[in-house]
């Protein structure tokens, strides 16, 4: 038989029996479905994390205060306690360090911001002008903090886009004197909006001069120092210079953590990469689950097919043509389930996009097409055995059965 | 040569202890062009010899020539071939692919041979209009009548231009009048040089046939020749 013929006759017998082919095309394309919506929420989780992890700054090395206790980054440092103070000095020492660009220590709490009788609560980031162009904010009216001695802070301060439009509203917010907690602040700048991100919110955030949100936060430490180094090779060197500056200053104790974005974002990537991957295989399960499926199909198909069989045969068909037929059917239906899932599942990932705009959620290319192929490749094999079944059947008995 | 060869035929099933011997040495010759009608009581062993002539059942012992070449030590897909090119089945119940339309289940024996589509076409539009079912080419076969599904099936058999048609009770499932329409077709085709063999139960039908074998246990019982008075034998029945 011509192959064209061996694909028609198998698809007139497919639509010849439109239940058990719905219902085995539905088998298979949800577990197509299932891998690609799966691994398009497993690998936007992994885009996501990566895209805001490289929005915090680049080349970018963080101290924290508190020991590591793995060495490796671990993400319960980012909670934990202070046990010894690291200073507006300690951040001053790590400027001077070859390869270093810029340094910003971090101090933050929470205040009240109040203009004109409008009232709200805010998130006060205590930094440098540095911390602008270190974090990547720019800056959208006005200007950023003085640069002026870290200890001296002027009372001045740069608000967040959401935080102006909400105190000011058309008027102009530049030059307003505000009161944060109990300090009276002149707006200096305005932020550009970013939007929701990891960590902070900056459109809602107050910058002001770290030494006047520790004198506010009555406290002496800081959250973070964050240092910019001037290359991506210069990243280990810094890393290693400020823990060796920060123990000598501390007394020969490392009582701090330093990570890079590096090491982070690896971990991360790593992480949710894995995450993804073992998404992907237990939605493979259902592949094969749907491949059995098919299989049971098949053999329903065979016995019911019987005397059409012991037809075919006596018709001059060779056990290879009939194999053949099988086979196709067999595939056919593996086929059209993998392509109903694939488009099911784009429209799933379209759908989580629509409704979670942030997220990046795109199946990843191996994810596609390791499911197409799974589910192609588990139709067929599950369908040689009813192939083989009916290419074997005896004429004589098989016309009997009619 | 004869067409058919047979000699020492012997065809045995297993029934739990008991052997049954459908076939029980037979030897037999039918020549290009012959009328057969193969006769006897039910069991006698008609529908298996038919089974073996058509190539889908191999004999326990004995040998079947086929225009003179040994059949029965034949591959399987050899014997497909065989089948394909130089016999066509009738067969009681019809056996129409019931979601292919008239024409396409005559175009199957043309189809599995792998015949271009356009060469196809050609032959099904004759066969159409020899069987004079030109209206129903496109009628799935649950939209035909006994009659026409036969005339299809006899269609499907001759669209290979076989040398040899095998039909088992071809009327059986069909009315006096329909069935002799078809038995009409039939021995058109044998008119134009196909040999026919037909079973049946009807013994008017079997009047008609040139020669008629009366089995008996798997045997030939009688083997009877009829040279002249065809139209007695037409009255009689
Ligand atoms: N597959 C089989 N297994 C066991 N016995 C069989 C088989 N096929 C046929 N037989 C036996 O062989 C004998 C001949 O059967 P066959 O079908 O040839 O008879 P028949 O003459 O065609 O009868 P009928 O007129 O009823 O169709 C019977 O006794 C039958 O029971
Ligand atoms: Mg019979």
């Amino acid at each position: 038989m011509r192959l064209t013929d061996t694909l028609r006759f198998a698809r007139d017998a497919a639509t010849g029996y439109p239940m058990r082919t719905t219902l085995s095309v539905l088998a298979m394309s949800i577990g197509v479905a299932a891998v690609v919506i799966l691994t398009a929420l497993g690998d936007g989780a992994r885009r996501y994390v990566v895209a805001q992890f490289s929005s915090l700054g680049t080349n970018l090395i963080i101290v924290l205060p508190g020991r590591s206790g793995t060495g490796g980054f671990n993400p319960a440092n980012a909670i934990t306690s202070t046990p010894r103070d690291l200073t507006i000095d300690d951040a001053g020492s790590l400027r001077r360090l070859p390869g270093v660009r810029r340094v910003a220590p971090l101090a933050v709490g929470t205040s009240e911001i109040n203009f004109g009788g409008k009232l709200r609560e805010v998130m006060v980031a205590g930094s440098t002008a540095e911390f602008i162009p270190i974090r990547n904010f720019e800056i959208a009216q006005g200007q950023s903090l003085p640069e002026e001695d870290w200890n001296r802070g002027s009372s001045v301060t740069v608000i967040g886009a959401k935080i102006r439009e909400e105190m000011f509203g058309n008027n102009p917010a530049i030059g307003q004197l505000v009161r944060v907690g109990d300090r009276r602040l002149r707006v200096v700048g305005v932020l550009k909006s970013t939007g929701q991100g990891l960590g902070m919110n900056t459109d809602e955030l107050v910058i002001v001069p770290v030494s006047l949100a520790q004198a506010m936060f009555n406290s002496n430490t800081l959250f973070r120092i964050m240092i910019e180094a001037n290359s991506r090779d210069a990243i280990p060197g810094v890393k290693d210079q400020a823990m060796e500056t920060l123990k000598q200053r501390h007394r020969g104790e490392e009582d701090v953590t330093v990570i890079t974005q590096d090491a982070v974002l690896a971990t991360f990537d790593k992480l949710l990469g894995a995450l993804t991957l073992a998404v992907a295989g237990i939605a493979a399960i259902s592949l094969a689950v749907a491949g059995i499926l098919v299989m049971n199909v098949m053999l329903v198909a065979v016995t019911q097919r019987t005397g059409e069989i012991g037809l075919l045969k006596a018709l001059g068909a060779t056990a290879r043509t009939i194999r053949l037929a099988f086979l196709a059917e067999a595939a056919m239906l593996s086929a059209v389930g993998a392509l109903v899932g694939y488009l099911l599942g784009q429209l799933g990932a379209f759908a989580l996009r629509q409704l979670f705009p942030v997220f990046p959620a795109y199946p990843p290319d191996w994810a596609v097409i390791a499911g197409l192929s799974t589910a192609l490749a588990t139709g067929l094999i599950f369908g040689v055995m009813p192939a083989r079944r009916a290419a074997r059947l005896d004429p004589v008995q098989a016309l009997m059965k009619h | 040569m004869p067409l058919i060869e047979l000699s020492g035929i012997e065809r045995r099933f297993l029934l739990g202890d008991t052997t049954v011997h459908a076939l029980a040495g037979l030897n037999l010759q039918i020549n290009a062009g012959e009328y057969v009608a193969v006769m006897g009581p039910s069991g006698s062993g008609k529908s298996t010899l038919l089974n073996l002539l058509g190539l889908l059942d191999r004999p326990n012992e004995g040998t079947y020539k086929l225009e003179g070449r040994d059949v029965t030590t034949l591959s399987p897909d050899e014997q497909a071939t065989v089948r394909s090119s130089r016999i066509g089945f009738v067969f009681q119940s019809f056996h129409l692919v019931p979601r292919l339309t008239a024409a396409e289940n005559i175009a199957l024996p043309m189809t599995l041979a792998g015949i271009p589509a356009a060469e196809r076409n050609r032959r099904i539009a004759q066969a159409l209009k020899d069987f004079g079912l030109e209206n129903r080419a496109d009628h799935k076969p649950d939209q035909l009548s006994g009659g026409q599904r036969q005339r299809v099936a006899i269609a499907r058999a001759t669209i290979m231009q076989p040398a040899l048609i095998l039909a088992d009770e071809p009327t059986g499932n069909l009315d006096r009048h329909t069935g002799d329409e078809v038995v009409n077709l039939l021995e058109a085709l044998n008119a134009k040089g196909v040999t026919l063999i037909v079973v049946t139960h009807d013994q008017g039908m079997g009047a008609r046939a040139r020669r008629q074998l009366i089995m008996e246990d798997g045997r030939l019982k009688a083997d009877l020749q009829q040279t002249a008075m065809p139209n007695l034998a037409q009255i009689s029945g």
